[in-house]
């Protein structure tokens, strides 16, 4: 644990197999962000046999929902939501080739299974830091889904964005080595 | 009779609104700054010191702490001797929400039905408390509510059997599934007592308390600690990275109950614990 590794995108197979449960990672390059409204569009699309708006293979999606940007910065504050809402359409997602998610949260058996089955991996952002995470966001652009307002799904360009990697795709999970390790 | 012109309620709602997302209070603070000395978790402290970070950049260049600005809950103490005058009183508080999320650049996080989930695009409407109370005066307190937390809360109706154990278990049962998903450090709201409503109303409640400030009555302030000690046994940690502080407190509020009932609630406060007050 804790060794920093940098990482960019897209994510290819070879850096997936390097990360670890518990490393600190930096990410740099382009990642797009989606939450609860977007993956349910994203994911009907795929049932439905359609493009999707935006190619994600390869991709990191960020579940995040922004605040408005004040005038002169790239984005508002703009920390992890929760990730289990996405569960149900995680596994899809990646069958199709999405490589990276950044939440915070646990995530469903079946989303972790998908994550071995198809190489991929879970970080967690610090909850909360919104303000700080905001700093390694350079540009954000609305790239599909106008519409849903924080929720539609942005292009972000970021530098050295700042997250921990939570399920490796060997199957190891932080949340539950961490708790393990320090229950009293 | 003092006459109250709700346009000022507006003006001061929507102040409240800014202020609570940009500026951590110093309870908040020293919650903070004390758990990076105690946690013993190397991971656990790394996301403390993000988090206490991210605070004062947040204070310094006036952004929200958080993107989850939150659906803005209000609580109004109005002196019954009050007399509000220059409109509607809750129509004045909308309007507040509404000009302090435009003008704070806070995130709309509001749909205008459970079911049809369209965002009404200016947080609004607050959810909003009134209680009279003696006097001449009203305060007003805007606890803005993140998603994230608030998902993470429950009501339980027991039988009184249950007892103390019974809700101490309930406690910290259910902070242990909850895991990361609150935001860890969390403070842990608990009702217990009056109706079904009351009490999840007293969890709420028990969130506005200065952090750690322990219940009045030594019975309550002991369950307090004792859960708290259980709770940061867990070794959840901040974020759920695994650690010691899981918590920064927990505060019970209590009402009176029928002889056949022992409701409980439980309201958790991420580790961006919000609220400001202000009286008019």
């Amino acid at each position: 644990m804790s060794s920093i590794k940098r990482l960019s995108t897209p994510l290819t197979d070879e850096a997936v197999l390097s990360l670890k449960m518990g490393d600190d990672v930096l990410i740099s390059g382009v990642i797009y962000t989606g939450r609860d409204a977007a993956h349910k569009r994203l994911f009907d699309i795929l049932q439905a046999g359609g493009e999707l708006p935006v190619d994600l293979r390869g991709q990191i999606i960020y579940y995040v929902g922004p605040a408005p940007a004040k005038p002169g910065h790239a984005i508002g504050p703009a920390g992890p939501t929760t990730s289990y809402r996405m569960d149900a359409y995680t596994p899809r997602l990646l069958e199709y080739g999405l490589k990276g998610m950044i939440g915070k949260g646990n995530r469903s058996h079946e989303v972790i299974e998908a994550i071995k089955k198809y190489k991929a991996v879970y970080f967690a952002a610090i909850g909360g830091a919104a303000a700080l995470i905001a700093k390694s966001i350079h540009k954000a652009e609305v790239v599909a889904y106008d519409d849903l307002g924080p929720e539609a799904i942005r292009r972000l360009e970021v530098v050295d964005f700042p997250a921990v990697v939570i399920n490796d795709c060997m199957g190891n999970d932080l949340y539950v080595e961490g708790e393990r390790r320090f229950k009293l | 009779m003092r006459e109250i012109d709700v346009r000022d309620i507006t003006k001061i709602v929507a102040r409240l609104c800014i202020e609570s997302n940009y500026f951590a209070t110093d309870d908040l603070v020293k919650a903070t700054e004390e758990s990076i000395l105690k946690e013993e978790s190397p991971a656990g402290r790394a996301a403390l010191e993000k988090i206490r970070e991210n605070q004062k950049i947040a204070a310094a260049e006036e952004l929200a702490i958080c993107q989850d600005t939150g659906v803005a809950v209000v609580f109004i103490e109005a002196g019954q001797d009050a007399h509000f005058i220059g409109g509607d009183l809750e129509q004045s508080i909308h309007e507040g929400v509404r000009q302090g999320y435009r003008d704070g650049y806070l995130r709309k996080s509001v749909v205008e039905d459970p079911l049809r989930r369209k965002n009404t695009g200016d947080n609004t409407p607050a959810v909003i408390h009134i209680r009279i109370v003696p006097g001449d005066k009203v305060k007003i307190t805007i606890a803005p509510k993140g998603g994230g937390s608030e998902n993470m809360s429950t009501v339980k109706m027991f039988a009184p059997s249950a007892g103390r154990e019974g809700i101490i278990k309930f406690v910290v049962d259910w902070v242990k599934q909850a895991g990361a998903n609150p935001c860890p450090p969390t403070v842990v709201g608990v009702g217990i007592g009056g109706t079904f409503e009351k009490v999840a109303m007293l969890a709420k409640m028990a969130l506005l308390r200065p952090i750690g400030q322990p219940n009045p009555d030594p019975f309550y302030a002991d369950m307090e600690k004792e859960i708290l000690q259980k709770i940061n046994a867990l070794g959840i940690g901040p974020q759920g990275f695994g650690g010691r502080i899981t918590s920064f407190a927990v505060h019970i509020e209590t009402h009176p109950c029928h002889i056949a009932s022992l409701p409980a609630a439980i309201n958790m406060n991420c580790h961006v614990s919000r609220h400001q007050s202000f009286i008019l």
